[in-house]
């Protein structure tokens, strides 16, 4: 099985398409460092507007860890779709090219060959979030320096000590590994059951858009179904920056506000993951291969 | 993981009423045939036949929709990685990965075997199928041919007791086709392996399988001993002439009549050899304005005279 892994990580890192994320990952986010270095104050200022008159700030509120909160949200919604591109060609691109049929004639499984590709793809999505916090925390803590994090809620404001926050980024990450690791099942699941890339990509993507347009629509019919949709769930790394407060409505230093929400989104991040997988297997057991 | 041990005359493959239906299309219908150890055999059929299919069903690709199949005397189904880790085999087009090198594909498939293939064993085969002095070259550089000898050598690389090749000989050169028939019968009578090959290329087959089975339609035609289906003592030949029809009715009123074999075109008769110069005298008797008498006792005219007759 290691063996096969190997196999599957060599194939992936041959390929120059797989370094497209990468690139451009690295691209936004130094496009997006650069903007604020160059006017991060009028950004600031326009951040705090509203709250000018009622609350004094000091110290340096665009510090590196609001960058990289800033730079999170912004990509976490389209890293799925880089995810896309290979999660859902790992077999149906195999089978487009015809060298799914050579893998099968070989003396492994074909459960074996796909959680080996499954776990590949997973790698490589794990590599492109840790590629993607390095530069958004620690390039932004780099370039910006380090400070308490101020956070603008709807209708609160967070504020977290600056030594309270790293663990809170690795939480995050943690939790974003789960929903990222979702959309490569999702793809992988696509990609078992088709014998060309293009349509397992673009059903990733619409799959993602659809559910997550559900996941934001408040209408009382799809209240229900909700909870059950990973669009719903896959957001929620915020949750780590959400902090109790006591009854002087001062901040609980390490506590987390609603652990049993980002437990809960984990659980049915963790039921899709194997849902898709186990769906896979399933399919690509019972697949004739005429690639 | 069970040993293999074949010796002559075992029944390496052993295919019993298979079919393979796709939808109201029957690809393959009630198939048996065994190939024994150390057997080249040939497996023959046009485009469309079925070959593929049979094939994909031996590598367990594709489920058969009835019918059992046994290789080394175990099932298929049921000790599928086992089998196929003393197996070799390149499946109809050679499909690769065109950002690889020769060499890392053949690094890449002896990584999945159980035991360790030796660095050497890699050189070997590329050398083989006469592709070292392009081993680090990557494959989107290789011509077809190319392609097909690397496909070959990643079915040799592991040192399989069972070679299944799906037409082989695809997109090679004529020097290509000769390299790769003289290989088919050095790992036959040097190394002792077995050979299950599969071509519409006639003539191939003709020269290097000393077993055939004819396929058409999904069906099987007909199989034996390719020395005793072509029968040195009947030779099939065409008669030409300046009128098909007159030479016809000359051929059926005479003695002859029993050796015509119904063809849509010209006028084939599978005749003992001794017969040809009678035949050859009393046509020029009967006015015949012969044109020629061809032999045509080749597998390819067996092989069109059955399937024109299915």
């Amino acid at each position: 099985m290691w063996s096969l892994i190997q196999i599957e990580l060599y194939k992936i890192f041959r390929r120059p398409r797989t370094y497209i994320a990468f690139g451009a990952i690295a691209a936004l986010i130094v496009v997006i460092q650069l903007g604020l270095k160059i006017d991060g104050d009028t950004y600031a200022a326009f951040l705090m507007k509203d709250i000018n008159d009622t609350l004094t700030v000091d110290g340096k509120v665009l510090n590196g860890y609001l960058i990289c909160y800033i730079l999170l949200q912004l990509l976490l919604v389209h890293v799925p779709l880089l995810v896309a591109l290979i999660a859902a060609d790992m077999i149906s691109g195999e089978a487009n090219l015809g060298t799914l049929r050579l893998l099968f004639s070989t003396p492994f499984s074909r459960t074996q060959w796909v959680l080996a590709k499954f776990i590949a793809a997973s790698v490589y999505t794990i590599l492109l979030l840790i590629w993607l916090a390095f530069l958004a925390l620690f390039v932004s803590m780099w370039v910006f320096g380090t400070d308490d994090l101020f956070l603008m809620k709807s209708n609160y404001v967070v504020l977290i000590e600056q030594n309270d926050v790293l663990w809170r980024y690795v939480g995050a990450f943690v939790f974003a590994s789960f929903s990222l690791l979702t959309v490569t099942s999702l793809g992988f699941l696509m990609s078992s059951m088709a014998n060309n890339s293009i349509g397992p990509i673009v059903g990733t993507m619409s799959a993602i858009v659809f559910f997550t347009i559900l996941s934001t629509l408040n209408i009382p019919l799809f209240t229900v179904i909700k909870p059950y949709l990973f669009t719903t769930h896959m957001n929620n790394w915020k949750e780590f920056f959400d902090i109790q407060v006591n009854d002087n409505n001062e901040a609980i230093h390490g506590s987390i506000l609603n652990i049993p929400k980002i437990k809960n989104s984990l659980i049915v991040l963790t039921l899709h993951i194997i849902l898709f997988v186990s769906a896979s297997i399933i399919i690509i057991k019972k697949k004739d291969i005429l690639s | 993981m069970f040993g293999v041990f074949c010796y002559i005359g075992m029944s390496v493959i052993k295919v019993q009423h298979i079919s393979k239906h796709f939808g109201s299309l029957k690809a393959v219908d009630d198939l048996s045939f065994e190939v024994q150890a150390g057997q080249v055999f040939g497996f023959l059929g046009q485009n469309g036949s079925g070959k593929s299919t049979t094939i994909r069903m031996l590598l367990s690709l594709i489920h058969p929709s009835s019918g059992s199949i046994e290789i080394f005397g175990q099932s298929i189904e049921k000790n599928r990685t086992d089998i196929l880790e003393q197996v070799g085999a390149i499946i109809e087009r050679p499909d690769l990965y065109p950002y690889l090198s020769a060499k890392e594909h053949l690094q890449l498939f002896a990584k999945v075997r159980r035991r360790k293939i030796p660095v050497t064993a890699i050189e070997e085969t590329l050398e083989k199928v006469g592709l070292a002095n392009r081993a680090n070259d990557k494959v989107q550089t290789f011509s077809l041919g190319m392609k097909q000898r690397l496909g070959i050598a990643i079915a040799l690389v592991h040192n399989p007791s069972l070679i299944i090749l799906d037409e082989p000989t695809n997109g090679l050169d004529p020097q290509g086709i000769a390299d790769i028939r003289e290989l088919i019968k050095k790992l036959a009578i040097e190394e002792g392996k077995t050979v299950f090959v599969s071509s519409h290329l006639l003539s191939e087959i003709e020269q290097v399988a000393n077993q055939i089975l004819i396929i058409h339609q999904g069906k099987k035609m007909v199989e034996g001993v390719t020395k005793e289906l072509l029968d040195p003592q009947k030779r099939i030949v065409q008669i030409k002439t300046l009128n098909d029809a007159g030479t016809l009715q000359v051929i059926v009123a005479g003695s002859f009549s029993n050796y015509l074999l119904p063809r849509k075109e010209g006028i084939f008769l599978k005749i003992p050899t001794y017969e040809i110069p009678l035949l050859n005298e009393s046509l020029i008797k009967a006015g015949v304005s012969l044109l020629g008498i061809e032999t045509k006792n080749s597998l390819e005219d067996y092989f069109l005279q059955i399937t024109s007759n299915a």
